[in-house]
């Protein structure tokens, strides 16, 4: 990565690098240094600072059924939706791929929802999903109590998937059409010269040759339904009904500053950042190794 | 390539149609909702077509949820975002790259490893540092033993604090803290040409002067893509500021309205008030996808690959 040609001067170097390295210290290093420390410390409850306790804060998360209940409903919610996202994304990228007449205008439309922010999104699904209002309440007066994600945990689980997974197809349909794009045509030619018709070059093309941009996006979906499902919870079901749709962070959120329980909180904060990074890692890992075909 | 494919191109149409269905509908229904009265909007199926309640619907929910002040703030936010994020991006990838010092590669590492951690899995020590940025500062001196030190000399006790809880520095700061951008920037410098860099010391360009008449013209696009994909990413951000604003009158962003405007179980269900209130909050990041559509697409795939 190294210049043949630089400029030798050190303290104009550390000066232009410092505002960045300054920021990512405060906000980022002492952070999740705090949190290991939270971690592994109890606050005392008459004051005078924290305890080491060791793997303490630990092994109550790891015995409290809650916990284990929000791992259980973040796990069904991350698979879920990567997967549905992931299918439809894939579905609309190798149409629009094929060029038809209008493809530019699809591709154009097809991109709105990610633009729309998360909780705004949880809103209007929570609206149009609604049991009394909206778009299927009218199931209700046939079948009454047949839809209603306000008491039915699973209903509920349903909703915030949907309403997640429609703007992260919107997310992985744009990666995916990207790297079909940058597939060399000349390798398409050839292989309909060969014989093989548009189905078959799918199948035995260009899914082969997408696999770098299918795992990226696999590793990015699965994070991401931790990260970026809070606005969607907080404003559709508010982790219920009876915490069947309490995820990860919802549920940090809700111990730490609700609950004030920041060892707790943090204990849990850790176990995520381990989660995260060990997908992150496992991401590099691969992208070192990917196929390359330009 | 000319194939005749009549069975094949029929499926494709209905795979996007239906795909543009899916994109579509819930946005169109949130627009014909917002123009609907109270009956109107808790009739189910909704009508596909709009009423005639459109803009007493908006006006409505923009005294009520003070979304005038509320847009200028996330407007606001988002801006300094995007700003921040693209000079000070630059600067560092300047430094990493166009120089040799002590310690480069760990500080290209160091803020390189950000990118694994989003803010929201650390969300709660951040708290505690916007609560207290200088608190690290506090720290440090405590343990080495210099605020003891400082008392001993001065006879004060060192009490460092400077609170970012209600404030636009709050807002913005933890949002730039991190990779995004620097690795952009980086990638894209390396390819510019060592000659490039030769030539304008030859014509006697110092660093600064290479930095602003070759470097940030050259990287004009880059920098359009990273300021389009941070403004969404700001203007979008919902935990971050649900913690740092309590003073939600002066500092609440758009996006954190929209909780207020869930309609409660003992009040009349306003829907049509709702859905006016998330037209408004979604129209800018909506807007800037339409129409920048190249930049935004651009700065999203360059950013995260």
């Amino acid at each position: 990565m190294d210049k043949r040609a630089w400029f030798r001067n050190t303290p104009l170097a550390l000066a232009l690098a410092a505002p960045q390295l300054l920021l990512v210290l405060l906000f980022f290093y002492w952070p999740s240094g705090a949190a290991l420390y939270w971690a592994f410390t109890l606050e005392q409850p008459w004051g005078g600072g924290n305890v080491f306790v060791g793997l303490e804060n630990f092994r109550t998360i790891f015995g409290d059924p809650l916990y284990w209940n929000s791992v259980g409903r973040s796990v069904v919610f991350a698979l879920a939706s990567t997967l549905l996202a992931m299918t439809l994304g894939m579905l609309l990228a190798l149409a629009v791929d094929r060029r038809l007449k209008g493809h530019a205008g699809f591709r154009w439309a097809l991109i709105w929802p990610y633009a729309i922010a998360a909780p705004a999104a949880g809103l209007a699904f929570r609206f149009l999903l609604s049991p009394e209002a909206g778009m299927i309440a009218y199931l209700n007066h046939s079948f009454p109590g047949l839809w209603n994600p306000i008491v039915n945990g699973w209903q509920a689980m349903l909703l915030i998937i949907l309403a997640y997974s429609w703007k992260y197809v919107a997310y992985n349909f744009l990666f995916l059409l990207a790297g079909l794009q940058s597939i060399p045509k000349s390798v398409i030619e050839a292989a309909a010269m060969d014989g093989a018709r548009p189905l078959r070059r799918m199948w035995d093309l260009q899914l082969p040759l997408l696999t770098p941009t299918i795992f990226f996006l696999l590793v990015v979906n699965l994070t991401d339904s931790f990260v970026d499902s809070f606005g969607i919870v907080d404003l559709t079901t508010e982790g219920g009904p009876n915490k069947a749709t309490e995820l990860l962070v919802y549920k940090i959120y809700f111990d730490g500053f609700k609950g004030l329980d920041y060892s707790g909180a943090a204990a849990q904060s850790i176990i995520l950042m381990i989660l995260v990074i060990a997908l992150t890692f496992i991401q590099f890992r691969f992208v070192e190794r990917r196929i390359h075909y330009s | 390539m000319i194939e005749r494919t009549p069975i094949l191109d029929i499926v494709t149409q209905l795979i996007l149609l239906l795909g543009l269905v899916i994109a579509l509908v819930p946005l169109w229904l949130v627009v014909v909702a917002a123009s609907l009265n109270l009956q109107e909007v808790n009739t189910s199926p909704l009508p596909l077509l709009p009423g005639s309640h459109l803009i007493e619907n908006l006006v409505s929910v923009w005294q009520r949820g003070d979304l005038g002040w509320k847009l200028f703030n996330s407007m606001l936010v988002a801006t300094l975002v995007a700003a921040g994020k693209v000079f000070i991006a630059a600067l560092t990838a300047f430094a990493i790259v166009f120089f040799r010092w002590p310690l480069r590669m760990l500080a290209f590492w160091a803020i390189f490893v950000t990118l694994m951690l989003p803010l929201e899995v650390r969300i709660v020590p951040t708290y505690a540092v916007a609560a207290n940025a200088l608190g690290p500062l506090q720290t440090i001196l405590e343990v080495t033993g210099l605020a003891r030190l400082w008392q001993l000399a001065t006879g004060v006790e060192l009490a460092l604090e400077w609170n970012l809880l209600n404030s636009y520095t709050g807002l913005v700061l933890p949002l730039v803290a991190t990779a995004t951008g620097t690795f952009l920037y980086r990638q894209y410098f390396l390819t510019i040409p060592d000659e490039l860099v030769e030539a304008a010391r030859m014509d006697g360009a110092g660093p600064l002067r290479f930095f602003r008449d070759i470097l940030l013209p050259l990287s004009r696009t880059n920098m359009a893509a990273l300021a389009t994909i941070m403004f969404l990413y700001a203007w979008n951000q919902y935990l971050w500021p649900l913690l740092v604003t309590t003073d939600r009158a002066n500092y609440g962003t758009a996006v954190m309205q929209l909780r207020q405007l869930i309609p409660s179980m003992f009040s009349e269900p306003e829907w049509n008030i709702a859905m006016a209130g998330t037209l408004i909050v979604m129209a800018p990041p909506l807007l800037v996808v339409m129409l920048m559509q190249r930049w935004f697409v651009r700065g999203l795939v360059a950013t995260e690959k």
